[in-house]
């Protein structure tokens, strides 16, 4: 029975399980005209995967974070409306019309520019993901993420267009002194990083458009700066400022938050690079095997901040041996890369994690491994492997027994 | 005679991309009006003063609510802003402005740039230079009377100077 055809059944996900009776009824050819036109499109009612955004109750709910459910999504392409928000003082609401980014500081000459100015500029195209450093921070501790959203959905991958950051400071002329760039953005607490400028004259962008439309209010409306493989704090969103410096001004956001405690009660500072990380989002926690023992595909995420992915392998038996999955082309550099492995259920319990490895030769490591090096205080920059059980019945958890 | 020589080979309407700018020149009011940089070494810091003594009823008035009457916080997105001594290097660490931050003029440039949490930009420099003091005297680092300004803030030692260290990853190398 077991490879009998017809009782193969897809991999029913969190949300698809709550719709299954509705959609279990045989579709009748229609007979009558459907819905009428729209000039903005939405999703179908059936699909519900969504955001986890902070409690309705919370005392401020204009500030928090809200995950990407990657366990529901496919390719590497996050939908503009599920990209995950994470915000200090809520989304402003700005006008372009009356929005300028200032240019300034060690420059020749202070400089504004209007949105309509930056699309005058060549515009640039790329897929990069925006991570933040703290996604992933729970991952260490006893309670680890029980779904893919909880546990890696502050990482969400879009086609970013706008303008190379240099453009601009070329225009501007930089002051030899000139070293760091503190960047500001237009938000009620108008968040600051200080950004090397090494990185604004490599591939740093001010994008204005995400995934064919105008960027997202929550991803920065009008303008945002990206910063593609760097904790996604420093890609400062609505962006209104760069101020050119010689040191960094050692903001908030770089001192008393987004910095590594150590054992030895040492922190690290500007950690920007977000390193080599992956995650199976089918089948991930909270999701479960329906149809039973036979053909099921493993699917998942992998991204490095510093390149691209070359390699990701799975184990079906907690580590001990390695299987290579295939990568879903064309891999870009610093941007989500979706790998896949056909895979036959034979019902017992299964220990299953992926490990990924850029082109600069990093492989990911264990938590362990990661623990023991940096010790259990260190709340950021956790690309430890994911690892995931599923249960003799079908189902997935985070946890060994449940 | 360059820019008649290019208009002359381009076609009508057509010049070279790239001989100019697009970029309007800033009016010095507009960088004044937005300018809120605070570096460590004071740059940026405005005239004002203030001390612990006196910040005692702007902390009461616009800071208590969230952060509690001893400065301890609340849970959430409340932190405390005192405390935490000596648990940097323990399983349970607390970062408050005492225990972790760095320097003194973060203080100044984060109430200055972020609060009040729901009116920003309400506070005046005296305001913000007292409240600082307040914090600052709370974690025993100035006396009560000690007055903050732009010259003696960047003065101020904090105890957790000099334990930030740059980036060391990749940290840690796969076996296999």
């Amino acid at each position: 029975m077991k490879n009998d055809p017809s009782r193969r059944k897809i991999l029913s996900m969190g949300a698809g399980l709550a719709t299954l009776t509705a959609c279990t009824s045989k579709q009748e050819a229609p007979s009558q005209v459907g819905a009428a036109l729209s000039p903005y499109g939405n999703r179908s009612p059936h699909e519900t995967a969504k955001r986890l955004p902070p409690p309705a109750d919370s005392k401020t709910p204009a500030t928090g974070g809200s995950r990407t459910p990657l366990q529901d999504s496919y390719g590497t392409i996050t939908p503009s409306s599920l990209h995950f928000e994470r915000h200090h003082a809520g989304i402003p609401d700005i006008d372009p019309a009356r929005h300028e980014l200032l240019i300034h500081g060690l420059v020749e000459q202070p400089l504004v520019y209007s949105l309509e100015d930056l699309k005058r500029f060549p515009a640039t195209t790329r897929v990069h993901f925006v991570e933040c450093s703290g996604n992933g921070g729970a991952e260490y501790t006893a309670a680890p993420g029980a779904t893919a959203q909880v546990s890696h959905g502050l990482a969400s991958c879009s086609e970013w267009t706008g303008v190379p950051v240099k453009l601009l400071l070329a225009e501007a002329k930089l002051k030899p002194e000139a070293k760091w760039v503190v960047a500001e953005g237009g938000d009620a607490c108008k968040l600051a990083r200080s950004i090397p400028l090494a990185k604004l004259m490599d591939d740093a962008m001010i994008v204005y458009a995400q995934n064919g439309e105008a960027i997202r209010p929550e991803q920065g409306y009008p303008m945002r700066l990206l910063l593609p493989g760097w904790e996604g704090n420093s890609n400062v969103k609505w962006v209104r400022r760069l101020h050119a410096t010689a040191e960094p001004a050692q903001t908030t956001h770089e001192t008393a938050y987004y910095t590594d405690l150590m054992p030895d009660g040492k922190s690290r500072q500007f950690s920007f690079e977000l390193e080599t990380k992956s995650v199976i989002t089918r089948p991930s926690g909270g999701q479960k095997l329906t149809g039973g023992q036979g053909d099921y595909e493993i699917t998942g995420l992998a991204w490095s901040g510093r390149g691209k992915i070359t390699r990701v392998e799975i184990s079906l038996d907690g580590g001990k041996t390695w299987k290579d999955a295939e990568l879903t082309q064309p891999i870009h550099a610093k941007a989500f890369t979706r790998f896949r492995m056909p895979w036959s259920w034979d019902g017992a319990a299964v220990t299953m994690q992926s490990r990924a490895s850029d082109d600069t030769g990093y492989t990911q490591v264990s938590q362990d491994e990661l623990a023991a090096a940096r010790g259990r205080n260190y709340r950021y920059h956790n690309n430890g492997i994911k690892v995931w059980y599923i249960q003799s019945d079908g189902s997935v958890s985070h946890v060994a027994q449940v | 005679m360059l820019l008649r020589f290019s208009l002359v080979v381009l076609a009508a309407g057509a010049l070279a991309f790239g001989q100019g700018r697009i970029g309007r020149p800033a009016p010095e009011e507009k960088i004044k009006a937005i300018n809120i940089t605070t570096m460590s070494t004071g740059a940026g810091l405005p005239e004002g003063k203030g001390t612990a003594a006196g910040g005692k009823s702007v902390y009461k008035e616009k800071c208590e609510t969230c952060h509690n009457e001893k400065l301890e916080g609340r849970t959430g997105q409340y932190p405390a802003l005192v405390g935490g001594k000596g648990s940097l290097n323990t399983s349970k660490p607390v970062r408050t402005v005492g225990s972790y931050w760095p320097y003194a003029t973060t203080v100044f440039d984060y109430i200055r740039r972020s609060m009040p949490y729901d009116q920003p930009g309400s506070l005046s420099n005296d305001e913000t230079y007292a409240l600082v003091a307040l914090i600052l005297n709370a974690n025993g680092i100035i006396g009560e009377n000690d007055e903050m300004n732009k010259d003696s803030l960047p003065k101020v030692k904090m105890p957790n100077a000099g334990n930030f260290v740059p980036d060391a990853r990749p940290d840690v190398k796969a076996k296999r």
